[in-house]
This record gives structure tokens, C-alpha cells and sequence, in this order.
């Protein structure tokens, strides 16, 4: 029996997970996929908000200010990039301007520091390929960038390491009260039982929370698509660089990421689940890039992709206690800017939420540090040379565009969470996610993956079950 | 280890391995390559098929028999070659560093440097085709790698993209491995890849190519199940209502291949933006002194014939950069002039007294014309071509004693007869 | 009756028209060397191909083949049937016969040395 099941394994679920393992309590996580951060999480933005966009009162802006000031320590100690480059809400109208200073006194009133609106000679100043058109911009200096699968696995791996479970293609389809707490069953069969359930199953909230009777969280798809460059056109922007909201929507942005690349998008399409990408989609992204930027390296796109983030119709969060069901905690409609809070929700949820269930006692066994995953990249010569003597794999470069070493992929296969298949790979080390996107690296980290876990190559596969990457042998 | 030599070539491939010998040859005896895998002979040992050679060696060779005439030849002069061994960095003053297994990470010093380093394939991310992201998406050389060196199949039913040399090799390839290919698509009128391998790859099996037609959307959840093929317009954009459909379980990828030069970036190498490769003269020296550059990271070849013959020169002039030091140059550029989208060399030294071979490609396909070098008025060279299409490598000979007369830059142009 | 053929022998690949009556040649242009006369000529009687593939060797890796004379075109599928079904103990080296006469005369070699 453990003490708290958190039901998804996306940013939210695993910053819950590792907070609960601060306390002397036995917790678990179940995941659908094969692996965490497939859903909202694997795909966003990757912006760490400043908080001047939700709407006064909210709990978007309540813990989208708390999670901001946290996320540099969490990040910290979770070995996760993170870099504060700053944002830009960019005016190219009239009004436009009118509605930046708005959000300046917007965020004021919600707690963000700094805030500060630039004339046109300042924003061309920091941003060297900026349109022409571009006049003003409200700067958020505390604005962000994080990698949300990065920060996903992280805290799910770190949580591990401090004693939680986590159970991966376990598609919950029954949750069953009792007594005690509850039982969670899934696809195959398997039950797991807790006293406290927390559901944080994004897109899938509203059927988890109907499965203990809540029929009124009602949860959206939004489908966003996304163009990425290549790292070799690092600095075309510095900072986070966002349109001036309008009746029509907030339209893309264009911003760096902490791995170098620069992204842009994404599109906003309400009702669809689908993480298609379409003709029109990535030609709506493009536009809207050369709208805010001159000298868009498109020739340098590596690849395009789309994810899909989950909204409730109240368009706020919804972060409590189920009314209908006692320990059954439900973080739903944790839509944009829910990264960003991700680290002050789980504080909240496990402090306020979970701590008025059970008593929290405090693990002194806990240790939040976790050794990054890339941590090779960043040493020294001698330090590196004194690794490569202890285990040579780390003389030997699989990913030649993203420099990996064999032994850091090795690493992802045995380190917590494990890396599964291809794609785990790539989103723990970064082998295949640049230029050439795999073409060179794939079939050497295929067999590390098969001969690791003692599989025929046959049976490896890039993203979970049934993505075998091939068919059969030649002869 | 060792950790200074006369010239560290950085690449085991065609380029590096002919580099090396004629770099030998001419006299540079303290030569080290760099290689990556675990043996030389670069992308040749999984390019199974024949028709390598014929120019230069007036035989059909299959590309390991190709490579092997090389890799024993830099055995034969003992040449120095480190494997398994990744160039990490590589600085203006040719200070390389480099990490193996056995070694660690370790810096060399070299006197010259020869750029070897290959191209990579342009992937499916690149070109923003629509539609899902599951398996059995690949670019036709990591396909090949996996059937001729790995030995396992990539996929069943299979939709080729692109009708460059090598998907037309896949096709083939694949078929005779047992999987049925369903189409190859080409956004272009024309196929960039050699008549005699749409003849003997797509026509002997019955393979049909479809010209003006592009993938417009991927499908499938974990595994491909099928692509959409559109007809383009002129400008390349899908036209409505000429969607087919195709059941498959595989794309190939074969759209174009791009020089690998981010270590020539690294060392501030000005690069040309229509090769994508380094700026260089007729001896391949780039913008760094003493730093050479050949085969496909300087220009992406359709022969490896030519890529042999390029790295000779490349190996030929750093070993004379190494034996007679630093000499004065007299260069002029050498422009792209109508229908021609690039030439290499970017320059030429005038003080050099040796003929001067002209690469380039033309833009488009062009019947019955005349492609001239010219210095003002002053024709420098010309040559008729019942045909020139983009596809195929040009070249131009502009013979020694006609360097005198150069005065000015050298404009490559092409003209259409009436 | 004419046909129209690309020459696969070098990379020009010139488009030779043959002219045929009763099975025979009568007139041949487009060639631009003698190896295209001789390659239409075969091409409209009995096409022959070299064909390349890969053979597993005994300890798993794979060792590229080709057949060192053209074969029947025809025949190619029942080649390759045979190539699947050779192995061979490793070492090998370029030029080593594996299958002799696999097909028309031709033996089935290694192009690499292993």
C-alpha cells in the first residue's frame, strides 16, 4: 500500500512525486506511455514565465510568480539547464503599446519584479534582428527558459533515487474506493493502492477525475506546432520574444532554448489531440517569425513537431481536493503558464493538500541533488581525461552533431528514469537531436539499447510499444 | 603519443585516404588521419553496389573495392591513422583536439591541416514535410547503413523521397532485399540523380519515379503507415486534388547532402554560401593558410572519381606548403556567371603554373549550350555540352599558359544556342 | 522496330536508339564510346546485370558480394535467393569466391577484405 499514487508523469506529476519524497512517505507514479514526459511536457515551449499575462487573483498568476522565483534552485539541484535570458513583449502597433503597458501594471500588481517597457533604439540594441516594424517592447528581465522534459525526468529520476516507484505502460483504466484509499487499475490488470490519489493526467484529467464520479473538470486539446533550428543560429535571438496579446490570441513566439537552438511557434488549434504536424500549421509559424524577426535562418531548420497542451473550460487551474471523493487530489487544466508553476504547485500540493491528509514527517535521508545528464559536456579536459580512464566509453562520440560520448547514453539506459528506446535516448542526452537528427548516431544507439537490455536489435524501438525501428534481418 | 606532425588530415574517407598518399607522395612523409569509425574507407565500405572507378580507374568498382585500393596504399607508405578517434576542435593556428577511447581527449599540432571531413544527409526535419513522426523514417544512407553493413531490413513497403543517387540505389537495393518500393517522388522536374541508376535501379524493377511530386504528409502513430504524395506547381507548392495515397511501412529520405564543416567554421574558415563548403583556390587551400580542404565537405561530388582527384591536389599542395613554407599568391576570384549556380574554386592564384580544372553546376536543365570562362572580354576557356543538368557535375580546364592573361575576375556563365 | 535505352555503363549515360529488324541490329547512334555499342547490342538480346549484395558471414557481420560478370537480368531474384543462402567463415579478402557459377558463368566474389 503506498501512501500517495500520483496518476501522469508529466512536469507536474514528477515535481509532486519528488517533493512527497522530502517527507517518510512511500510513493508512487504510473505513466501511460513507455516512458515520462510524453505528453504536454515533451513538447511546449519551454518558457519560464515572468507573470505578468494571468489574469489578478488567479491561481495561474499566484503560482506562476511563486514558481518563477523557485524554478533557478529546483533546476539547481535537479542538474536541469536553465537560463534567465529575459522577455520581450514586442509592440508593432499603437495598440499594441497600449496593451504592454496594461500587462506592465498587470504584473506589477501580481508580484513581478522588473518589469520595465524599451523604446525601439533599446530593443533593436538587445535584439540585432528584430523587424524593422518593431517599436517597443515590455521587458520582463525574470522571464526564463527551461527544457521541460529535461526538468520532467529529472525530478522524476530524482524522486527515484529517493525511494519513489514509478510504474511506465500503465494506462489507468478503473479507480476504485475503498476504506482505506484507492485502487488504481490499469489496461493490463495490474492494481496499485494508495491512501491519496493524485490525478495529474493533463489531457486525460477529466476522464480520470469521471472514473471517481467528478463529471464537472472538463479538459481541452490544444494542438501546437513548432519549427526548431539548429544551434549553429544560437544567438539569432537572446531573449524569449512574444507578440502583444490581441482579440486574436497571443500568436507564436520566437525564443532561444537552454540547449542553443532557437524555436519558433507554436500555433494554438483548440480541439485537437493530434501532435500532427500540417503544411498550413508550419507555414502559419514561419510567417508569423518573419513578422517578428528579419534574417530568419530557415535554412538551418533541423526539425518541426507539434504538442499538444490541456486547457480546462474554466481556464484557470484546478488544483484541490475532489469534492465528491476524500484523498483524491486533482491538479487539471495545468495549461500555459504551468511550467512555470509547476515547481510552487507541487510545493502546495504536497505541503497544504497532501499535508491536511497525512502527516508529513521529514525524510532526512532525502538528497535533491541529481548529477545532470550532460554533466560530461561541461567538465574540464583533466576531468574529462580522468572519467575516460576509469570507463573509456566516454572517449567514444556516438552523436557527432551533439557531441554525446557512449557513456553518457549508457548512463540514460541505466540511470533513473531508464531510457527505453531511442527517442528515451535523445530527450536524456540530446544523441540525435541535432542536425542530422539521427542519421549518423541511430543505428549505433540501437544496438547500445539492444545489447543493455539484452533485446534482438529487431526489438528496439524509437517512441514505445510498436515503434519497432526495423522489420527484420536481410538474410 | 606523438603530438606534432607535418599534416593531420581530419577524415578517413575517399577524400582523407587520397589526401594522404599524394600528400606522401609528394614528399610530406609525417602524415596522421583522423578517423572516426572503426576503419577508413569513410561512407564507400557500405555503397555495396559497382559503377566506381570508371573514370579513374576505367573499371566498375564496388565502393569497398574502390576504398580498398586506397587504404592499401596508405598501408603500403605506413601512414599514420588513428580510428575511432573524433575531432572535437579545430583552431586557425591547426591545433586539433580530438577524444578516443584509448587516449582520452589529447590536442595535436600540425603544420598543415586537410579538411576531409565528408557531408551528412539533409533529414525529413529539414524540409517540413507534414504529418506524424513515428518510426520507419529515414534518410537513404542511415537505410543503407542498416541493410548492407547492419544487416537487418528498415521496412517492408517503402516510399522514397528524392531521386538523388543514393535513394535510387535504395530502391533498388531494398528491392532485391525483399521489400517492395512503392514510389520515388521527385518535387523536381528532373532527377538529380545519374540516368544510368533511374535505368538500372527504377526501370529494371519496374519502379515508378514520379516527377514534380512531393510527400505533403507522413502518417502513422508508432510505425508509418502510409504518405500522401501531392503534384507540385511551378513554384513547388502542392496542387490541390492530385493527392495519392500509398500503404507503406517506410520513407527513405534521399534530398541532398550538406558538408560537414562545423570544425571549419570552428576555425574561421569563410565558407561559401552556394557550397555550403569552404572558399578556396586551385590548390583547395581555404581562407586559413595552410589549412586545405577536398572531397565532399568542400562541394558535394556525384563521382568519388572527382573526390580522389580533389584530394590529390589537396594533399599535393599542403605537402609543398610543408616542405617550401608560405608562398605569395596572386588571386582572382572566379564568379558564378548566367546559369551556373556555383564554381569551384572560388579563386584562383595566378602565380601558380599549372593548369586550373573548373567545377561548378549549372541551375537548370539546358539543351545544346555553350559554357565559357571569360576575363572581361577575353574568352579563357569553352566548351559545348548537348546537355548540362544540375545534377551533374561541370567542369572547365583553363590551361597554364592562359593565366597570363588574366587581368581580372573570371566569370563562369552558360548560354543556350539558337 | 526501334527502342531507346540509357546506357548504365559510366555515369553519362547516354540514350542510345537501336533499330532491330528480326531480332537483329540494323543501325545503332548515341553512343559515345565503344563499351555503349557493345552494351545495347547485349541490352536488346539478353540484358545482363552484375548484381551486388551482402552475405552473412559465420560470425554475423556482413561481407559484400557482387558477381564478377554481368548475369541474366531475368535471373536476378533467383541470384540473390542463392547469395541469402551463403555464408562464410571469416577471414575474407577482395576477390575471394564464394559461390562459383552462381549464374551465366559468373562467380559470386568479395569486395572487401574483412
Amino acid at each position: 500500500m503506498f501512501d500517495v499514487s500520483i496518476i501522469g508523469g508529466g512536469v507536474v506529476g514528477g515535481l509532486i512525486l519528488r517533493e512527497l519524497t522530502k517527507y517518510k512517505l512511500n510513493v508512487c507514479l504510473v505513466e501511460k506511455a513507455g516512458d515520462v514526459a510524453m505528453g504536454a511536457s515533451k513538447a511546449n515551449s519551454g518558457i519560464v514565465h515572468a507573470g505578468f499575462d494571468a489574469p489578478v487573483g488567479s491561481l495561474k498568476a499566484k503560482f506562476n510568480v511563486a514558481g518563477n522565483k523557485m524554478m533557478e534552485s529546483v533546476c539547481a539541484d535537479l542538474g536541469v539547464k536553465f537560463h534567465r535570458n529575459g522577455s520581450l513583449v514586442v509592440a508593432f502597433s499603437e495598440e499594441d503599446f497600449k496593451t504592454i503597458n496594461d500587462l506592465k501594471a498587470r504584473g506589477e500588481v501580481n508580484g513581478v519584479e522588473g518589469l520595465e517597457i524599451i523604446d525601439q533604439p533599446r530593443l533593436r540594441e538587445i535584439e540585432k534582428n528584430i523587424s524593422d516594424e518593431a517599436f517597443a517592447a515590455l521587458y520582463a528581465p525574470t522571464g526564463g527558459i527551461v527544457c521541460p522534459y529535461e526538468l520532467t525526468i529529472a525530478a522524476i529520476g530524482n524522486a527515484m533515487d529517493n525511494g519513489a516507484k514509478l510504474f511506465t505502460d500503465f494506462e489507468v483504466v478503473d479507480i476504485e474506493k475503498h476504506e482505506s484509499g484507492y485502487i488504481v487499475t490499469s489496461k493490463d490488470g495490474q492494481e496499485i493502492a494508495s491512501k491519496i490519489v493524485i490525478n495529474c493526467a493533463g489531457l486525460h484529467s477529466g476522464e480520470i477525475a469521471k472514473m471517481i464520479g467528478d463529471s464537472d473538470i472538463k479538459i481541452g486539446a490544444r494542438k501546437g506546432e513548432y519549427i526548431l533550428l539548429d544551434r549553429e543560429s544560437g544567438d539569432f535571438v537572446q531573449h524569449t520574444l512574444f507578440f502583444t496579446p490581441t482579440k486574436l490570441g497571443k500568436g507564436i513566439l520566437v525564443t532561444q532554448t537552454v540547449d542553443n537552438n532557437i524555436l519558433l511557434g507554436p500555433t494554438a488549434e483548440e480541439r485537437n489531440d493530434s501532435t500532427e504536424t500540417s503544411a498550413n500549421g508550419l507555414a502559419f509559424v514561419i510567417e508569423k517569425a518573419k513578422k517578428m524577426c528579419k534574417n530568419l535562418p530557415l535554412f538551418n531548420t533541423i526539425t518541426s513537431f507539434a504538442g499538444v497542451r490541456a486547457y480546462s473550460d474554466k481556464h484557470d487551474f484546478i488544483i484541490e481536493e475532489s469534492k465528491k471523493a476524500k484523498g483524491f487530489i486533482h491538479c487539471a487544466g495545468i495549461e500555459s503558464p504551468g511550467l512555470t508553476a509547476s515547481p510552487a504547485i507541487a510545493k502546495y500540493v504536497v505541503e497544504t493538500l497532501v499535508g491536511g491528509m497525512l502527516p508529513l514527517e521529514e525524510n532526512e535521508e532525502f538528497n535533491g541533488i541529481r548529477k545532470p545528464d550532460y554533466f560530461f559536456k561541461h567538465l574540464s579536459m583533466e576531468e574529462k581525461n580522468e572519467i575516460i580512464k576509469k570507463d573509456p566509453s566516454y572517449g567514444k562520440i556516438v552523436c557527432r552533431c551533439e557531441q554525446v560520448t557512449e557513456g553518457e547514453i549508457l548512463r540514460a539506459i541505466h540511470e533513473n528514469p531508464p531510457a527505453k528506446d531511442i527517442d528515451g535516448v535523445k530527450r536524456r542526452t540530446r544523441s540525435g537531436m541535432g542536425r542530422c537528427q539521427g542519421g549518423f548516431c541511430q543505428p549505433y544507439v540501437a544496438e547500445l539499447i539492444a545489447k543493455e537490455r539484452g533485446m534482438s536489435l529487431t526489438n528496439v524501438t524509437k517512441n514505445g510499444k510498436g515503434s519497432n525501428l526495423l522489420t527484420g534481418v536481410t538474410k | 603519443m606523438k603530438n606534432t606532425y607535418d599534416i593531420v588530415i581530419i577524415g578517413g574517407g575517399p577524400a582523407g585516404l587520397a589526401a594522404a598518399i599524394s600528400a606522401y607522395d609528394n614528399g610530406a612523409k609525417d602524415v596522421l588521419i583522423l578517423e572516426r569509425e572503426e576503419k577508413t574507407g569513410g561512407i564507400l565500405n557500405q555503397c555495396i553496389h559497382n559503377g566506381f572507378g570508371l573514370t579513374r580507374f576505367k573499371e566498375s568498382l564496388s565502393g569497398p573495392e574502390y576504398a580498398a585500393r586506397f587504404v592499401q596504399g596508405v598501408r603500403e607508405r605506413k601512414i599514420e591513422v588513428l580510428t575511432e578517434t573524433t575531432v572535437l576542435s579545430l583552431t586557425k593556428d591547426k591545433r586539433i583536439t580530438a577524444i578516443n577511447t584509448k587516449d582520452g581527449i589529447f590536442t595535436l599540432q600540425a603544420k598543415s591541416v586537410i579538411l576531409a571531413m565528408g557531408c551528412r544527409e539533409r533529414s525529413r526535419g529539414a524540409l517540413n514535410v507534414a504529418g506524424t513522426r513515428p518510426a520507419g523514417i529515414y534518410s537513404a544512407g542511415t537505410a543503407q547503413k542498416y541493410v548492407n553493413i547492419k544487416g537487418y531490413m528498415p521496412g517492408k513497403r517503402v516510399v522514397i523521397l528524392g531521386s538523388g543517387d543514393i535513394g535510387l540505389i535504395m530502391a533498388r537495393r531494398m528491392t532485391l532485399e525483399g521489400a517492395k518500393v512503392l514510389a520515388v517522388c521527385e518535387i523536381m522536374p528532373y532527377s538529380s540523380g545519374l540516368k544510368r541508376n533511374i535505368a538500372q535501379c527504377l526501370d529494371d524493377f519496374d519502379i515508378p519515379l514520379y516527377l514534380n511530386h512531393t510527400i505533403t504528409k507522413i502518417e502513422g502513430d508508432k510505425r508509418v503507415t502510409g504518405v500522401v504524395v501531392s503534384k507540385v506547381d511551378e513554384n513547388k507548392r502542392p496542387i490541390a486534388g492530385t493527392e495519392m495515397h500509398f500503404d507503406c511501412d517506410t520513407v527513405l529520405f534521399s534530398v541532398g547532402l550538406i558538408p560537414e564543416n562545423e570544425l571549419t567554421k570552428e576555425a574561421g574558415i569563410e565558407l561559401s554560401p552556394r557550397t555550403r563548403g569552404a572558399i578556396v583556390s586551385q590548390t583547395r587551400e581555404t581562407s586559413k593558410e595552410g589549412i586545405f580542404a577536398c572531397g565532399n565537405v568542400l562541394q558535394v561530388h556525384d563521382l568519388v572519381d572527382f573526390v580522389s582527384e580533389e584530394a590529390e591536389m589537396a594533399g599535393r599542395y599542403a605537402a609543398k606548403y610543408v616542405l617550401e613554407g608560405k608562398t605569395e599568391h596572386d588571386y582572382v576570384e572566379v564568379l558564378n556567371g548566367k546559369n551556373v549556380s556555383y564554381v569551384c574554386p572560388q579563386k584562383v592564384d595566378k602565380n601558380l603554373d599549372e593548369h586550373v580544372k573548373l567545377f561548378f553546376r549549372v541551375t537548370n536543365t539546358f539543351k545544346n549550350c555553350i559554357i565559357t570562362a571569360k576575363c572581361g572580354d577575353k574568352i579563357l576557356a569553352q566548351k559545348k555540352k548537348q546537355i548540362a543538368v544540375p545534377g551533374e557535375m561541370e567542369t572547365l580546364m583553363l590551361v597554364k599558359n592562359k593565366l597570363s592573361e588574366i587581368d581580372g575576375n573570371i566569370e563562369v556563365s552558360l548560354e543556350v544556342q539558337e | 522496330m526501334k527502342r531507346t535505352l540509357t546506357c548504365i555503363e559510366c555515369p553519362i549515360g547516354c540514350e542510345i536508339e537501336v533499330e532491330l529488324e528480326d531480332g537483329k541490329v540494323v543501325s545503332l547512334t548515341g553512343n559515345s564510346c565503344p563499351r555503349g555499342k557493345i552494351y545495347a547490342e547485349a541490352e536488346v538480346v539478353c540484358p545482363k546485370r552484375v548484381v551486388t549484395s551482402t552475405v552473412r558471414a559465420e560470425n554475423g557481420e556482413m561481407i559484400p558480394v557482387k558477381t564478377d560478370k554481368p548475369v541474366r537480368k531475368d535471373a536476378i531474384f533467383e541470384v540473390m535467393q542463392k547469395i541469402n543462402q551463403t555464408t562464410c567463415k571469416m577471414p575474407v579478402a577482395l576477390g575471394d569466391i564464394l559461390v562459383e557459377n552462381i549464374c551465366d558463368d559468373a562467380n559470386l566474389i568479395v569486395t572487401g577484405n574483412f
